[in-house]
């Protein structure tokens, strides 16, 4: 049973998820000074690249030039793999991508699986799926085994534990390891976590990888670890399935030039990611299954709004500069992507579910700046809003709310009507009354202190003859 | 909606006004919490483009711009306001004012209502004050000012209208209206802040319905101020002040907050 989908349709509430994170102030500081770190890491490497916004720029169009001949790119990248013997599969949804790669471990009779991180597998809650017909699935990312263990999503799209302590990653351990609690040092948690991977990756039946890029040109595709887990999925056992997001093409290898230079940089502001990874055709007597994703992409990609969000490079930089993550932490979010890529990309997958996301943002813009696409976030976080309300999903109090307020608002004596109770209200309750928690306002702040006259009466008061 | 640049080259038109004092009637553009709550800021800015010689009016019928039901995308609730606005402002060559978000809002996001040649002719005539003031900086009356004052750019201002250089854009040289400004304020001592341009966290209607995630924001925005020696925060946007003055209050901080205008007018302090 997926634990994430137990609470499917209810709409998710980052506020108060982000509320008990904030509570917790060592998780919450320690996760805004670490992902901070990353924003700051992205600064410094992006000041060693002089051609840096061109770079961008340059990015942005290789992007927007093959998501307008998708299709053409999609026939071309399926040919050239074919050609180099790799089988393709096409699934327009989660479910049918699942059942492409039960069907494929049937035939094999595979028992255990070895996967590195994929964000499109866990859109698909495929992991979850595959146990329910006893397949084990085993991250081999660190990060995203540690988040295994805790029964979690990942909480970033590069870092997947970052929210946990390392003295909850040394709890974690002792449970299932059987570390020494007490130990939170990070080579001996390392070293245990490398012990107990092996075996796995070793007997493994078969690997699964995602991928950061698909070539059309030669029909292969590239993934990019820290840890060099992928490598050693891809190489161990004799089978490969590889899941494959139809954004994820690029024309030509040239192309990637332009990419990977902006990958690592924005992620995690390294010049490259430690393993970049091409794979294009099986070993001998080996097998490679890729399988091409929809599950609401071309939807998206119908949308004048929205479709640009399918540019993303999964870099993560967006949410380490977003000031609201930062405090709110990404399980908050209670969806597969989090951050101000998750705000715009989830309610595509359902919008009732995830009407709440688009609110949990600022606007402050700080994400459309650093995409290394240009994806224009906070514009989509905005336009979000719209088609919420637009659709009457805003919560009733905040629908009423706005209607008075609109209804005020356009009248001059409705106005000043309006602000003279505010201000009465103000004055004569004691402070007590105002600054109490069940005003949202006054749990952390203290109300403004009432004007002796609005500017509008010192107007009339001062230069009314005129 | 049209992008900031496309906006840009129009207003582009109007960038001769500011030098003309006296030329051009302005139209002040009083916001709604501003009125409300703010009053000084308001009057500030008012003497302040008296001193620098235009002729000011306060069109008697304001209220708001419609952003609060906007922002929530409720173009529904906001078109009357937006329409009202237009209909206040619409005879007026030259609108001001001293608020970065309201004027973001006008000039990039007031699609709600009918986009009238009215609208259109509103829209791209409306200037934040820091960027009118900035046009004609060297006629700025001496002030003194002696403080310690840490400058925070609203969001909107910054990344919306173009005030600083945001600290993503690492190649770009650095620049900042306000900035400039404040450096023709006698014994003004701007300091800076450890996360140059963090979001405070207000964010309209975003500092009631994410209310925790908003005032950690803003208790971490103070904190670093308060740490690097600031003794007022100051900023074009009142918005961010009040929410940051509610925090400071709260916590009985030595701090102060201040409207830029009321620093370049000499007060009204409250
Ligand atoms: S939206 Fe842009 S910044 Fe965010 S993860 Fe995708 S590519 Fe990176």
């Amino acid at each position: 049973m997926n634990l994430f989908n137990v609470l499917t349709d209810r709409p998710v509430d980052p506020e108060s998820a982000a509320a008990k994170f904030i509570a917790d102030t060592k998780h919450e500081e320690t996760h805004d000074r670490l992902v901070w770190g990353m924003r700051m890491h992205r600064d410094e490497a992006a000041r060693q690249i002089p051609g840096w916004e061109e770079l961008r720029e340059l990015a942005s169009q290789i992007k927007e030039h093959t998501l307008t001949h998708l299709d053409q790119y999609l026939e071309q990248f399926e040919q050239n793999a074919i050609a180099h013997g790799v089988h393709v599969h096409w699934a327009l949804d989660a479910a049918e991508h699942n059942d492409i790669v039960l069907s494929i471990f049937q035939k094999h009779n595979v028992k255990r699986v070895i996967k590195s991180k994929s964000m499109l597998q866990e859109e698909c809650g495929m992991a979850a799926a595959l146990e329910t017909q006893g397949i084990e699935v085993r991250e081999s990312d660190l990060g995203e085994r540690i988040q295994q263990l805790a029964h979690e999503r990942p909480s970033h799209i590069v870092v997947p534990a970052i929210h946990q302590l390392r003295t909850d990653v040394a709890a974690l351990f002792a449970k299932n390891l059987a570390t020494d609690e007490q130990n939170s040092d990070p080579h001996y948690l390392t070293e245990a976590m490398r012990n107990d991977a092996r075996p796995a990756l070793l007997h493994a039946d078969a690997g699964m990888t995602g991928a950061n890029f698909a070539i059309a040109e030669t029909g292969g595709i590239v993934i990019c670890t820290n840890e060099g887990n992928a490598d050693i999925g891809v190489t161990v056992p004799d089978l490969q399935v590889c899941s494959i997001g139809i954004e994820k093409l690029v024309p030509r290898s040239a192309d990637l030039g332009v990419m990977l230079r902006l990958l690592s940089r924005s992620a995690l502001g390294t010049p490259m990611t430690q393993y970049t990874t091409h794979l294009h055709r099986p070993r001998p007597g080996t097998r490679i299954h890729f399988i091409l994703v929809d599950n609401k992409r071309s939807d998206r990609l119908a949308s004048p709004d929205f479709w640009h969000a399918l540019k993303c490079i999964r870099c993560g930089a967006c949410m380490n500069t977003c000031p609201v993550y930062r405090r709110s932490g990404g399980l908050s979010y209670q969806a597969t992507y989090s951050g101000p890529i998750g705000v715009i990309l989830d309610p595509g997958f359902d919008h009732t579910k995830y009407r709440e996301l688009p609110y949990h943002s600022t606007l402050c813009g700080s994400c459309s700046e650093v995409c290394p696409v240009r994806i224009d976030i906070a514009d989509q976080i905005y336009k979000w809003r719209r088609v919420i309300a637009d659709e009457g999903l805003l919560p009733l109090a905040k629908r009423a709310g706005m209607a008075v307020m609109g209804e005020t608002l356009s009248h001059t004596e409705a106005f000043h009507g309006a602000e003279a109770v505010a201000i009465k209200a103000i004055e004569q309750l004691p402070g007590v009354v105002f600054n109490n928690p069940l005003n949202p306002w006054t749990k952390h702040r203290d109300m403004p202190n009432p004007p002796k006259q609005t500017f509008h009466q010192w107007y009339q008061k001062n230069r009314g003859s005129e | 909606m049209a992008t900031v640049a496309e906006i840009l080259v129009e207003t582009l038109a109007l960038s001769g006004l500011a030098n003309e004092g006296g030329d051009v009637k302005i139209a002040l553009f009083v916001p709604c919490y501003v009125d409300a709550f703010f009053p000084e800021v308001a009057i500030a800015t008012l003497q302040l483009l008296e001193r620098l010689g235009h002729e000011v009016v306060v069109p008697p019928q304001q209220t708001c711009c419609g952003q609060p039901m906007a922002n929530s995308g409720d173009q529904a609730a906001s078109a009357a306001t937006e329409a009202h606005f237009v209909d206040t402002f619409k005879s007026y060559d030259l609108i001001v004012g001293p608020s970065g978000s309201c004027v973001h809002h006008v000039r990039l996001h007031l699609d709600a209502c009918e986009q009238t040649p009215e609208a259109a002719h509103v829209r791209k005539s409306i200037r934040e004050l820091i960027e009118f003031l900035h046009e004609d900086i060297k006629s700025l009356p001496p002030i003194d000012f002696k403080h310690k004052v840490g400058l925070h750019n609203g969001c909107t201002a910054l990344r919306g209208l173009g005030h600083a250089r945001p600290s993503e854009r690492v190649h770009e040289p650095d620049f900042s209206k306000a900035r400039d400004l404040l450096t023709h304020v006698g014994g003004l001592e701007i300091i800076q802040s450890d996360r140059v341009d963090e979001c405070c966290g207000f964010g309209g209607s975003f500092c009631v319905t994410d209310e925790a995630v908003s005032s950690k924001m803003g208790q971490d925005r103070v904190a670093d101020f308060e740490r690097n020696g600031a003794e007022y925060i100051a900023s074009a946007d009142n918005s961010c002040l009040m929410h940051m003055k509610g925090i400071i209050d709260r916590e009985k901080r030595p701090l102060k907050i201040v409207h830029i205008a009321q620093i370049l007018n000499g007060g009204p302090f409250a």
